[in-house]
């Protein structure tokens, strides 16, 4: 089984769009999405959920106000600011600044001070047409969307073994911190969906310096890249110097939006187009450069 | 007191640095000079790339501050990495480890409670860069970096906005996409929230989780649709039913498009987009006065 994970660097490049068309191409696979911050491939596979598990978020402190003596210990020691007097008197913790490292907890004089873990987040083992597929809906606001990741991944990785499936697909989120490492450590290839725009090359070439960290092998799609075909070739020739495979271009084009419009990945929605073609094109090279690695 | 606007929106490349940049130039050109423009999008900070005259004032590295075992003091009794929620101490006494993962740690300081041999100090662990940069006399951008590898994005922003100097009389954070902890310190002291989003199902989806986090958060906020003409009308059909309000309709244009592929986003500017940023911003200073 060989895990893929898609990513951008900048955010609206066009990942899930790919990643759509990659799920209705791919046979025996296994699907997941793990931009779990603003998830949105299960809106053109239409995931029947089979399953619904809890995840247990980062910890949020609370004072008992019974109990507090209005010491200010726990106020002076946070170093998240996070412990405030409240109108009218008493120390109250801001739960979105609460970090849940509970040390307020631990030091509190009085033991006036609890923590529950949140349990404001979900994950989804679900069917759909092309396979199964699990996700997440992440609590607004939460922390830890890393640790939420791994536990996606590591849940799919075992079902994708368990159906013998030849692919675990994972549309990452955008971004090269916490999430974007989560969804990067350990996997076999990363496909970078990157825009053709000044911005979209800047954050790639940030992307792949963190992906050559962990030293996973990458190919390169380039989207919109008839927006601006000056920077498109400029992006293919550092992509090619840093022994980065470009394995297609596709232009900008309202039938991806309308593809999206419909709830359906552009494979489905226009076999014929010249995009759709693409995809197909660049779904078969990744799999080809995948088997020669591995 | 600086009014603070921050631009958010859920999903990415819907518009967040367009706006606000155009915002920015907008505002300062028509309205005030006392404004500053800060980068929250510490992964991927692209503000920058659209003002080719600015000349970088300052340069720091932003630090975490990390614990370190001195092993001469510890006994290997493993209390820190019990303390510790975020995983980033592994303690085995059978072979007298003591190791800390700066990559894991989030600075809280519970170990050094946890230690009652004196065994721990802090030291300071590089995680990301804040720049300072003037387009005309006066810094007016800041963007923080996050250096590549570190997931310690929330601790940039947090870091970038402590450095922000406050004799401005408006300032707009960039926010990161998402609806996570990196969006919640950006908006955190936020007066003013703008939803940029676009007229699709993707747009709209993500658009919802936003206006749920704004909610959670007591936060005033409206939407700018961008992109405009693409896709379908349900965006619309969601604000009114939300009684949210539509800031500003910001039509597709593919010539436009190219121009911000190119870095290019504030020279020859369509006509309609000028007009939309323009009654933005009026919309924005009657706001304001109003409260």
């Amino acid at each position: 089984m060989i895990e893929i994970t898609i990513l951008s660097g900048k955010g609206g490049t066009g990942k899930t769009g790919v990643a759509a068309a990659f799920a209705s191409l791919a046979k025996n696979a296994v699907f997941t999405d793990i931009d779990v911050d603003a998830p949105d491939l299960h809106l053109i596979l239409q995931p029947t959920i089979l399953e619904t598990q809890q995840f247990e978020g980062s910890r949020i402190a609370s004072i008992d106000r019974e109990v507090c003596t209005n010491c200010g210990i726990c106020k002076k020691e946070c170093r998240f600011d996070a412990i405030h007097y409240r109108m009218g008197g008493g120390l109250e913790v801001n739960a979105f600044t609460c970090e849940g490292c509970r040390l307020c907890e631990r030091i509190c004089p009085v033991r006036a001070i609890h923590s529950e873990p949140s349990k404001n987040n979900f994950w989804f083992v679900s069917e759909t047409r092309f396979g199964s597929m699990l996700h997440a809906k992440m609590g607004a606001g939460e922390e830890n969307s890393g640790k939420l990741v791994t536990l996606v991944r590591k849940e799919a990785k075992e079902r994708a073994k368990k159906q013998n499936a030849a692919f675990l697909l994972n549309d990452g989120p955008p971004g090269v911190g916490c999430s974007a490492i989560a969804s990067l450590t350990g996997v076999d290839h990363v496909v970078l969906v990157a825009e053709a725009s000044k911005s979209g090359f800047h954050d790639a070439v940030r992307l792949i310096e963190l992906v050559q960290k962990f030293k996973i092998p990458i190919s390169a799609i380039i989207n919109k890249y008839d927006l601006n075909v000056e920077i498109s070739r400029q992006m293919e020739g550092f992509f090619v110097s840093q022994g980065i495979q470009v394995v297609g271009k596709i232009p900008f084009h309202t039938d991806m939006v309308n593809a999206i419009v419909n709830r359906k990945s552009i494979v489905e929605h226009l076999p014929k187009s010249p995009i759709a073609q693409t995809m197909v094109k660049m779904w078969d090279q990744i799999k080809k450069s995948v088997k020669e690695i591995s | 007191m600086a009014f603070k606007l921050a631009i958010c929106s859920g999903k990415g490349g819907t518009g967040k640095t367009s706006v606000a940049v155009n915002l920015f130039q907008t505002i300062r050109s028509k309205w005030t000079p006392k404004i500053q423009l800060i980068d929250c999008d510490v992964e991927e900070p692209n503000d920058l790339l659209f003002f080719r005259d600015a000349k970088q004032q300052d340069r720091s590295v932003i630090h975490q501050s990390v614990p370190v075992i001195e092993e001469s003091k510890c006994t290997f009794c493993g209390k820190c990495s019990e303390y510790c929620e975020f995983n980033a101490i592994s303690i085995m006494p059978s072979v007298q480890y003591a190791a800390i993962d700066p990559n894991m740690c989030h600075s809280c300081g519970a170990c050094l409670h946890a230690c009652k041999y004196n065994a721990i100090s802090e030291i300071k662990h590089p995680i990301g860069e804040l720049s300072s940069y003037a387009t005309n006399t006066k810094t007016d951008i800041l963007e923080g970096s996050l250096r590549i590898g570190s997931p310690m994005q929330t601790r940039v922003i947090k870091e970038l906005k402590r450095a922000v100097a406050s004799d401005s009389e408006i300032m707009i954070s960039d926010a990161p996409p998402g609806t996570s902890c990196p969006v919640v310190e950006t908006v955190s002291d936020a007066d003013y929230v703008i939803l940029v989003t676009e007229p699709t199902p993707f747009g709209l989806h993500d658009l919802s989780i936003t206006v749920e986090l704004m909610r959670e958060m007591n936060k005033s906020f409206g939407v700018v649709v961008n992109k405009a003409g693409l896709g379908d009308r349900e965006v619309y059909k969601y604000i009114k039913e939300e009684k949210i309000d539509l800031l500003a309709d910001i039509p597709f244009d593919r010539e436009y498009a190219c121009q911000y592929a190119q870095g290019r986003l504030l020279t020859d500017t369509p006509p309609l987009i000028e007009q939309a940023f323009l009654k933005l911003a009026i919309d924005l200073k009657n706001r304001i006065i109003h409260d």
